[in-house]
């Protein structure tokens, strides 16, 4: 990295990063930096009355944290994010092992991995359709379900804690689990090959192959599937707000940040939406953060490996 | 050797087994495109009575009353692929340039502006996108497409999992010895960064585009005109329908009819991620 | 040659147009006249290339005469050649197309009425996206280009005050129309849009008062009789409606949803949500969530959403559902008639006025103040919602229950107004009737959220999420964060 004549060319670095930095600026700098004012300010619509901009200091962060909410809207995000997030990142990986492994020697592999993928390609509110049709109380799962006598009576998916915080996260799960697999494959595919020939001849079993050659070179495509699925939970809004009606109940036991902010938007309150916005964003770098450091992000280990 | 036996089960009970679980999730995985397709042909009437996994008879009617109601479907149709296809040829794109700056150079405020990215990325969108829609305004932008496509040169998301996967794969020293040759700077990403990074770009491309085929948030928002609104909204539209024209029979086919454009893309650029590229293409 | 005449002609009379100080849209018209003789001129040029430069003269002089016309069409009257509409659905725009005289399509967002172009700004009410945009334009309005200016907007009644109760709604009688213009409508879709000073400021075609649809089996079982009269007397308060309810509930039936008859208590309050600034829980409100509890205790009602799957299985006798609330447009589009298995296809269903008046849905047509239309409006919104006769066409075509005392009246006494799957009974004496009796003296803008909001906390405490005080802290909660100038709890 650190050789001398790369450094007449470094000014290529600014070039290549003026399209990104233009339309980053214009585009989402602006509005950013308003949000971040805004939430000084006491600035919300009343019906047609727009009610300030007045500055009042940071009355908006007193009042997020006063009510004690937040803490639990936070919560539930995560306990959402985890529930979904853990089968789907082991399935990945599995699956993303046995595609990998050359002595499995799987069948119809194009097939299959094709096909992991296609739930993310029909709309969140298209698939909360489908999953109201399914776990209506009246619908084909309770009937299926008291068929084969598990249940005697219909069980309200949409009335209970457990059920509603499971289809959230059943249906992340399912809609981002090809998405993450896709990714670590694409990552597999960048291994050197000549790894694995060597791993075989050494005498690796698959398993061994898997933890010390792929899961390490796959080090940086797992912290961005990491990351970014860390803060696409966090951000987790669509499909809560679409299956609860917005409402995020019993009891909002199933509402996300995002959908808490998005109440405040109804009465464009930038002031508190501002706040908000402004502490999930220092809750995600806090997060961030700790995963970089977790999983000790040393570019130059996997350099070396090569 | 002998350590392979005792650990591992055999190969075959391990296909068997690969093979069951790999049945089970491409059924939960494909039962979503049945359900639908069996809901596209049933009539509105049938449909309020409750699921059942029998297709019946009525998608050709649904269609035809579909295409006869004044939604310009075909238009949305049309303008989702120009969207979607735009966004993410100009998101790959631009997103790989970004990462190829970060990652084949050092410059001085290199690491202060790769913090900044992935600051970015954890920025709501939902906040900004109010503050953004009174910037289109100002900039005259509103009810065209340019709001819709143009941020998607600036995609953190897409920037980062570019920069991971040059990490992971792309070495410094190829791009040395494209300079011996006496490419030029930009030429270089162009002939061989990019190539290089295939199986990258196909996987974001695809992501890239069916984000944002499927994205309601800000196309509603932007776009009032109907003959430019793309297919999520018309959706909407189709399902806010007044009660002498509701059909939900409508709603199934029209939602059917969108996800077949992106199954086509998808299928074609899967062949990219799947299995256009050799184990070890990228490393010659 | 002739093109550098034409096009010297042509920026000439172009720059005339500017110069006369036409608005934009004269501007628009004369271009468009230009460029139309413009190809003209070059067609008769290719024609005839041998044609002398006279031909070409004469062209552009006829083209000059069009131009000239556009323009003074273009400022004749002071009123703008744009007309435009805000609405979340079609279905205004085919109310229009089908029965306002004149009314031409050219596609699905734009039309024409004489000279003036139409165009339709349809967004959908998803995610509150129609009113976010409706706001954001009414807020421009004052700046907008005249044919940019918002011209009509439609609201519903949940939140018909929020734009009425502005100046940015401009008062009927501003435009010309008069009471005696609107003296056939019933007074309740007047009171809606009726602002704090009195101005009405909003008209509809629609009156949907509301009743209650029963299942005339059920009836026979439960009661004894499926006339409408003895179901009437079985339902005719609360009190008799819960009677009524348990005694289904021993026959194996559920009377209805909590969400049902949710409507019929909120009309009925003695106040307004907010008074001085604070949420106010009527004692209406309390009542519908301690009757609703009982039953719901005494397993006589449910507490689905209305529009599920588990809300739409009393459609069909299996579902035991005794009865629906609900409008005339309720049971020709939402009772499945014409499906097999259906009690509506059988003619099962009867229809009563039920506990108290309600209504259930409408559209409102607004004039937006700043409208440089204003003849065309007030024309649009007189023949749309006080015509007789396009009242009548309405109501047969469409099925609206219109917002005429004398098309009710015909109809209440026709065999036209004779409903097949109410089992051939006529429902228009009861629905005008209902829509005498409906009070909305206690509406305020504030309606939309609140509804919604206690509606989904109280939810939870018929669930058994939450005790009463818990929702009620919830529905607190929510309507803070929807109305921050509000004093909750």
């Amino acid at each position: 990295m650190k050789k001398s004549n790369v450094v007449k060319y470094n000014k290529w670095g600014y070039i290549f990063l003026i399209p990104f930095l233009t339309v980053y600026g214009i585009f989402q700098l602006v509005p950013l930096i308003s949000t971040v004012y805004n939430s000084f300010f006491e600035n919300y619509r009343s019906g047609l009355t727009q009610i300030g901009p007045n500055f009042i200091g940071v009355q908006n962060y007193i009042s997020i944290f006063s009510t004690g909410d937040l803490w639990k809207y936070f919560g539930n995000t995560m306990i959402m994010w985890v529930l979904g997030f853990v089968p789907q990142i082991l399935i990945s990986l599995l699956l993303g092992a046995w595609f990998s492994d050359p002595s499995l020697r799987l069948k119809c592999q194009r097939f299959f991995k094709t096909v992991i993928y296609m739930p993310n390609l029909i709309m969140a509110s298209a698939f909360a359709m489908l999953f109201f049709t399914l776990f209506a109380t009246t619908g084909p799962i309770n009937s299926i379900l008291q068929q084969l006598g598990i249940i005697s009576q219909p069980y309200e998916f949409m009335n209970h804690v457990g059920s509603v915080r499971g289809l959230v996260a059943a249906m992340n799960c399912l809609m981002w689990f090809g998405n993450t697999t896709i990714l670590l494959m694409a990552g597999m595919m960048g291994i050197d090959p000549s790894l694995f020939e060597a791993a075989s001849v050494d005498g690796a079993t698959a398993t061994q192959t898997f933890f010390k050659i792929t899961l390490p070179l796959l080090k940086p495509i797992l912290i961005y599937v990491m990351i970014t699925s860390l803060i696409g939970g966090l951000q987790m809004f669509d499909v809560p707000q679409i299956l609860t009606n917005g409402t995020g109940d019993p009891m909002r036991t199933s509402m996300t940040l995002i959908m808490y902010l998005n109440k405040h938007l109804f009465s464009k309150n930038y002031g508190i939406g501002g706040a908000l916005s402004v502490f999930l964003f220092i809750i995600t770098a806090i997060l961030s953060i700790i995963i970089f450091r977790f999983s000790g992000n040393r570019d130059a280990v996997q350099k070396k490996a090569k | 050797m002998p350590e392979s036996k005792s650990k591992g089960m055999g190969v075959g009970a391990r296909r068997v087994i690969a093979y069951i679980v790999l049945i089970i999730i491409s059924f939960f995985c494909l039962i979503w495109f049945y359900i639908l397709l069996v809901n596209a042909t049933r009539s509105h009437t049938e449909l309020s009575s409750g699921f059942t996994p029998i297709p019946s008879t009525h998608f050709l009617e649904n269609w035809k009353n579909l295409m006869a109601g004044t939604l310009p479907i075909l238009n949305g149709m049309l303008n989702s692929v120009i969207v979607a296809g735009c966004s993410a040829a100009l998101c790959v794109y631009f997103s790989t340039m970004t990462a190829y700056a970060i990652h084949a150079y050092d410059f001085k405020l290199k690491k202060a502006l790769f913090t900044f990215i992935l600051a970015v990325m954890m920025i709501p969108t939902q906040v900004t996108a109010l503050g953004f829609l009174q910037l289109i305004d100002k900039m005259k932008m509103d009810d065209t497409f340019w709001p819709l496509i143009l941020p998607a040169i600036a995609a953190p998301v897409t920037f980062f999992y570019m920069k991971q996967y040059m990490d992971s794969t792309l070495s410094i020293s190829l791009i040395e010895a494209a300079r011996i040759d006496g490419a030029g700077e930009f030429r270089t990403f162009n002939t061989i960064v990019l190539p290089l990074m295939k199986p990258a770009i196909a996987v974001q491309a695809i992501f890239t585009f069916v984000s944002s085929w499927n994205n309601y948030f800000t196309p509603a928002l932007v776009l009032h005109t109907d003959t430019k609104k793309t297919l999520p909204i018309l959706i909407a539209q189709l399902r806010a329908a007044d009660w002498l024209k509701f059909d939900m029979g409508q709603v199934y086919v029209m939602i059917a009819f969108s996800i077949f454009p992106v199954i086509v893309v998808y299928l074609i650029m899967s062949k990219y991620i799947v299995a256009g590229v050799a184990l070890g293409g990228v490393k010659e | 040659m002739k093109k550098k005449v034409v096009s010297a002609m042509l920026s000439a009379v172009m720059a005339a147009g500017m110069l006369a100080g036409c608005g934009e849209a004269q501007v628009q018209q004369v271009a468009e006249a230009v460029q139309e003789a413009a190809q003209e001129v070059e067609k008769e040029a290719q024609e005839t290339t041998a044609a002398a430069a006279d031909t070409a003269q004469e062209a552009v002089s006829e083209a000059v005469e069009e131009v000239e016309d556009a323009v003074e069409e273009a400022s004749a009257g002071g009123e703008g050649q744009v007309l435009n509409i805000y609405c979340w659905n079609e279905e205004f725009k085919s109310r229009v197309t089908d029965h306002y005289p004149g009314y031409t399509e050219v596609d699905g967002t734009h039309g024409t009425i004489g000279d003036v172009q139409v165009v339709w700004n349809i967004t959908p009410s998803d995610d509150n996206a129609y009113q976010n945009n409706l706001d954001e334009n009414l807020l421009k309005q004052a700046d907008a280009a005249a044919d940019d200016k918002i011209d009509l907007f439609l609201v519903e009644a949940d939140y018909a005050l929020k734009y009425v109760d502005t100046e940015y709604a401009m008062a009927l009688a501003d435009l010309g129309i008069t009471d005696a213009d609107v003296a056939d409508q019933y007074e309740y879709t007047q009171s809606i849009v009726t602002d704090s000073n009195g101005n009405l400021k909003g008209s509809s075609w629609q009156a949907c008062s509301a009743g209650l649809i029963y299942n005339r089996e059920a009836a026979k079982e439960v009661i004894g009789s499926d006339d409408p009269a003895d179901v009437q007397a079985a339902v005719a308060d609360w009190a008799k409606f819960s009677e009524t309810a348990k005694a289904a509930a021993a026959k194996g039936y559920k009377m209805c949803s909590v969400n049902d008859t949710y409507r019929v208590y909120s009309n009925n309050v003695s106040g307004k949500w907010v008074q001085d600034g604070a949420v106010v829980i009527d004692p209406n409100m309390e009542n519908w969530v301690n009757d609703s509890m009982d039953l719901v205790q005494a397993g006589a009602e449910n507490t689905y959403e209305l529009w599920g799957d588990d809300w739409a299985k009393g459609k069909t006798p299996e579902g035991k559902i005794f009865c629906y609330f609900g409008p005339a447009w309720f049971f020709n589009f939402c009772l499945d008639f014409g499906q097999e298995g259906t009690i509506a296809t059988d003619g099962g269903w009867g229809f009563c006025e039920g506990p108290q008046s309600y209504f259930w849905g409408g559209t409102w047509i607004c004039a937006a103040a700043g409208t440089d239309n204003a003849s065309l409006v007030k024309d649009i919104i007189l023949t749309m919602t006080t015509d007789p006769a396009v009242l009548k066409e309405i109501a047969i075509a469409d099925q609206d229950c219109v917002n005429s005392k004398t098309v009710l009246a015909e109809l209440a006494a026709s065999d036209e107004g004779n409903i097949e799957l109410l089992g051939g009974q006529n429902p228009y004496a009861e629905l005008a009737a209902g829509a005498e009796g409906i009070d909305l003296s206690n509406l305020s803008s504030y309606d939309q959220g609140c509804n919604e909001e206690f509606q989904a906390a109280m939810k939870n405490y018929f669930d058994g999420n939450a005790s009463a005080d818990e929702a009620l802290a919830q529905f607190y909660t929510a309507i803070g964060e929807k109305y921050p100038e509000l004093t909750v709890g």
